[in-house]
């Protein structure tokens, strides 16, 4: 049975798009078939994330008014097995997304994928409610910092009353948090709210620890998930969430505080390939 | 020129190569690249709606004349590039058709056609 997992966070800027990527290119690797779709109708920017801005052909909009067949939306991806991205449209606006198109094509996905994972936009408005409706797991991605921590326990609220499963009184969401652009150095200085302080908020179940790094907007640049950089920290990051996300117990290595060897002695500029 | 000479200027050849190779484009201007044909792209056809879904009805009404095909086994694909765009138009023909050979030379040249691409 297909999981539909969303990716979502209230505020804006905070990760979303590069984590839905990078995920649902993580689960692919694991040798699952991923769909990743785009819900921000009008600002469509995953497939630029995913490097497939070239190909896009139809969109979720076309497959939802009958324009395309759903196989005809989806671009596969040609790095890694088993990955697709179904982009959105860059000229309609939210209201193209009304629920009976939503959930014709999440039907026909969860015929055919092991994972979804929606890309939500900002907001609270019905392009993230549409993203979240029909998911059985969510990602809340925030940085830690009060704004983004806020949003994230609004959204925590919607996750929990406006879903499918909510509204039809099944098993709640699974919910997930995830904090992104963390920055041990400004943390170990008094600088950032640190991963205690923004669980203590939330009280959710952490899925993982992304490093403030370089390499994400590098990746980004060449429309590379940065989970296939095999040496970014924030591409390793990613991968432990993934594992922890199919049960594996992974310690929280780029939460730590601790230095190395090098780093104590003013070395760690030479030592360390990515900030 | 003898075999021995001709193997050792392929090989220097190759070693000069080496180092004369650009340095690795940087990941910025990847992405200026990239987003220069994107934007110019969506500037031009913001107004004007895309002629795919047409081309693809029209498409499958001609292989139709022809031969039954399934609407899920046609695939239209686009590649954008700077200067060119590549339009990949995949159309998998039933099994069928093989036995109807004989009978249909049309259908034989439409055949060989689909494979090519």
């Amino acid at each position: 049975m297909a999981t539909v997992i969303v990716v979502t966070s209230g505020k804006g800027g905070v990760g979303k798009t590069t984590t839905a990527a990078t995920f649902g290119t993580g689960l692919a690797l694991q040798g699952f078939k991923t769909a990743v779709v785009d819900f921000d109708v009008g600002l469509r920017n995953l497939d630029l994330i995913m490097g497939c801005e070239r190909r896009v052909v139809f969109d979720f909009i076309d497959v939802i008014n009958g324009n395309a067949r759903l196989n005809q939306a989806l671009i596969k991806d040609k790095r890694v097995d088993g990955l697709y991205v179904l982009p959105t449209s860059q000229t309609r606006d939210k209201d193209a997304l009304d629920r009976a198109g939503v959930a014709k094509v999440v039907g026909e996905l969860k015929a055919d994928f092991d994972y979804i994972v929606c890309d939500s936009p900002a907001g609270i408005e019905q392009g993230a409610q549409s993203a979240l409706y029909y998911a059985d797991e969510a990602i809340i991605v925030t940085n830690p910092e009060i704004s983004s921590v806020r949003d994230s326990d609004r959204m925590v609220g919607l996750l929990a009353s406006k879903s499918k499963r909510a509204e039809e009184g099944e098993t709640p969401i699974k919910q997930h948090l995830l904090i992104t652009r963390y920055d041990t150095d400004r943390v170990k200085r008094g600088e950032m709210l640190n991963v205690d302080d923004v669980l203590e908020m939330l009280a959710l179940p952490l899925l993982g620890v992304i490093p403030e790094s370089k390499s994400v907007l590098q990746a980004s640049n060449t429309g590379t998930p940065v989970i296939l950089e095999e040496r970014s920290a924030a591409g390793n990051a990613y991968r432990d969430a993934v594992a922890r996300f199919m049960g594996e117990q992974i310690e929280y290595r780029f939460a730590s505080e601790k230095k190395g060897f090098m780093s104590r002695f003013g070395f760690g500029r030479l030592w360390r390939r990515d900030a | 020129m003898n075999h021995w000479a001709e193997e050792w200027v392929r090989k220097s050849v190759g070693i000069f190569s080496f180092f004369r190779t650009s340095p690795p484009q940087r990941s910025a201007d990847q992405a200026k690249e990239r987003l220069q044909v994107l934007l110019a792209l969506e500037r031009n056809s913001s107004s004007a709606p895309s002629f795919l879904p047409q081309l693809q009805d029209d498409i499958l009404k001609v292989i139709a004349k022809y031969v039954q095909v399934d609407n899920e086994k046609v695939l239209i694909e686009v590649e954008r590039g700077p200067d060119v765009s590549m339009l990949d138009i995949n159309i998998e023909l039933p099994a069928a058709i093989e036995a109807k050979r004989t009978k249909a030379p049309a259908r034989r040249r439409l055949e060989g056609a689909a494979a090519a691409t």
